[in-house]
């Protein structure tokens, strides 16, 4: 169900009759009356709607349910699917940046560092993790953190959803470009199995900064793109409104980056989102995980790092003339 | 000679300050380098005759003022004559996104940069010692790196890898990664420095330069790595597009924010080069590094 008071435009119809539904049974519970042959005809109804709705999802639908204030974010994962989580906190240079969470924790038995950016689940929380939007000692944490997972021969499960690497003076100050580009070349060269999922939103270096691994994944509904719909709009046609356009134009989804040989896999998400069911999610999730990872461990150190190089070395499409 | 100069209109051109640049679209799509007998120079307004710029290295004489040069110029004014032998340049773009009106912006850009992507890559000499060089043009689409651009960078510095040979950027780049090529441009950031773990595990030298502008995912990916990086004065360097920061924060940028002397400060760069001087900086840099087994040695 849609929770209350939030549910998305396209979304309306069916939250719609649903509520009627409720209101239905809760009608009929009250004056003892027995309307389960138009329940049962209104339940089937909602339910074709339902598939109408979410096996056509258009790409700016999909960027929606991908940003979803409900949307499941890397502590709720780490709850579901993770035992034993013990966060470790700062980058030993400046500061512990809420916007990035890192930590130990156990994979099916297995002891893995996690990491990943954090969005708050309320205004509060998310002004005190500044959206989910690190500065560059959240890049420089979970650097070191990653560092460490390599040191002692962990597995590190890179959890992305950002909009971006947060674009702020004090942000510029400390060298965000710096330590996005240092993310990126020490996650190239770390030597241990790095697996890394797009749970929603794959916001440029921001998210890059985080996503070299030997497996990239990518729930249903997530997005990763060089640039936000709305950005790309205003410089196109000088119009952010425009952005359901420019989200096609873009080509962000999973299927799309599955074409272009940047994903490895796309994770089923529960119907309507992840946020629809969570803990189903978090279960598939957790399978998903697992089942990339194992692989990778029985490779040795040299074959794990050379995969990594050519993996990303062929990407791109060019002609040579 | 005086009343010559009147009979002809002048022409001027305008340059736009850096404040206005950098963010993630490529600005306007034009030679900063008129051809015109005059120049107005955009920070002191002053009239400077062309020929004088130009033989000032387009540094303006009055004020220092340094305007943006093409490739081929940067790589004229550096490298010793006749040393340049240019690799990969049959690299062109595709459109894989089928992106809107992506194939008309690159013919714009080969057709004002005479370029056929946005960088050149090869080997050369500069004060005698030899280098592979990438240069990237801030005429083609902004100095946007798609996946030509990356490739090339990347191919360079594997070369630079293979023949034990130190590795300079001249980075001057806008719009960072260019989103007329999405997802496949984003990965161009993670190639390029992948290929830079190698040439430091050879023990490669990287030396960046960083020119007006180098932003987002230029900046923040090969351009920021380097062993050495020195800048132009007055270059805007940075991660996010001022644009983009003051929309987000609400405030006014403070005076000379994410300018070279501004990275500067705070850390991020070695040295800020005068463009006069930058050659024998080069050269200094690169004899000091000097392999003895690779130095000097004939390359094409």
């Amino acid at each position: 169900m849609a929770s209350p008071g939030y549910c998305l435009d396209f979304e309306k119809p069916l939250v719609e009759l649903e509520r009627q539904i409720e209101e239905i049974k809760k009608f009929a519970a009250e004056k003892n009356i027995d309307m389960s042959e138009e329940i049962r005809r209104l339940q089937e109804k909602a339910d074709q709607i339902k598939q109408e709705i979410y096996s056509n999802l258009t790409t700016w639908q999909r960027i929606q349910i991908a940003r979803h204030p409900k949307r499941p974010t890397l502590l709720d994962y780490v709850g579901m699917i993770f035992t034993d989580f013990t966060e470790l906190h700062g980058d030993r240079l400046f500061r512990d940046d809420p916007a990035m969470v890192g930590g130990l924790a156990y994979l099916d038995g297995r002891p893995v560092t996690v990491i990943g950016q954090q969005k708050g689940r309320d205004t509060k929380e998310n002004l005190q993790r500044n959206f989910g939007m690190p500065h560059p000692e959240g890049y420089r944490k979970a650097l070191r953190l990653m560092e460490q997972a390599a040191k002692f021969g962990r597995p590190i499960i890179s959890l992305v959803d950002v909009v971006g690497a947060y674009p702020g003076i004090e942000a510029e100050e400390r060298g965000q470009g710096e330590a996005v580009a240092r993310g990126i070349r020490e996650m190239a060269a770390l030597g241990t199995p790095i697996v890394v999922v797009i749970t929603g939103e794959g916001g440029s270096g921001g998210a890059l900064a985080i996503g070299v691994g030997d497996r990239i994944l990518m729930l249903e509904n997530a997005y990763y793109s060089v640039i936000s719909p709305e950005g790309c709009a205003s410089i196109l046609w000088k119009d952010a409104s425009r952005a359901p356009e420019a989200a096609e134009a873009l080509r962000l989804t999973g299927k799309d980056l599955m074409e272009f040989g940047i994903v490895d896999e796309v994770i089923r998400e529960p119907m309507g989102g992840a946020h629809k069911d969570p803990k189903a999610m978090a279960e598939t999730l957790k399978e998903a995980l697992i089942r990339n990872l194992l692989p990778l461990l029985d490779q040795d150190k040299e074959a794990l790092l050379t995969a990594r190089y050519d993996k990303f070395r062929k990407m791109g499409a060019f002609i040579e003339g | 000679m005086l009343k010559d100069l009147f009979k002809t209109k002048p022409k001027y051109i305008t340059v736009r300050p850096p404040q206005e640049l950098g963010t993630r679209q490529e600005p306007a799509e034009k030679r900063d380098i008129p051809d015109g007998l005059w120049v107005k120079c955009d920070r002191c307004n002053q009239i400077v005759y062309h020929k004088e710029l130009s033989k000032n290295l387009n540094v303006c004489p009055k004020c220092d003022y340094h305007f943006r040069i093409g490739a081929k110029e940067r790589i004229d004014s550096l490298l010793d004559e006749g040393s340049f032998h240019e690799i990969n340049s049959g690299l062109t773009s595709t459109n894989p996104l089928n992106f809107p009106e992506y194939e008309s912006k690159t013919k714009k850009s080969q057709k004002a940069t005479g370029l056929t992507e946005g960088v050149i890559t090869g080997t050369g000499t500069i004060e005698g010692q030899p280098l592979v060089c990438a240069v990237i043009d801030f005429g083609f689409m902004g100095g946007s790196m798609g996946s030509v651009v990356g490739e090339k960078i990347t191919r360079a510095i594997e070369y630079a890898t293979e023949k034990g040979l130190p590795f300079v950027c001249i980075s001057s780049g806008g719009g960072g990664a260019r989103m007329h090529e999405g997802i496949l441009s984003l990965m161009q950031m993670a190639k390029t420095c992948m290929a830079l773990n190698r040439l430091a595990a050879a023990g490669g030298l990287y030396i960046s330069v960083l020119t007006d502008p180098t932003m987002g995912g230029i900046y923040a990916s090969f351009a920021s790595q380097g062993d050495i990086i020195l800048a132009e004065p007055g270059a805007l360097i940075g991660f996010a597009g001022p644009r983009v920061i003051q929309q987000t924060i609400r405030q006014t940028l403070p005076p000379g924010f994410q300018t070279s002397e501004f990275v500067l400060e705070h850390g991020m760069i070695d040295q800020i080069v005068h463009r006069k001087n930058l050659r024998a900086t080069l050269g200094f840099f690169l004899k000091f590094h000097a392999r003895e087994d690779k130095g000097g040695q004939a390359i094409g």
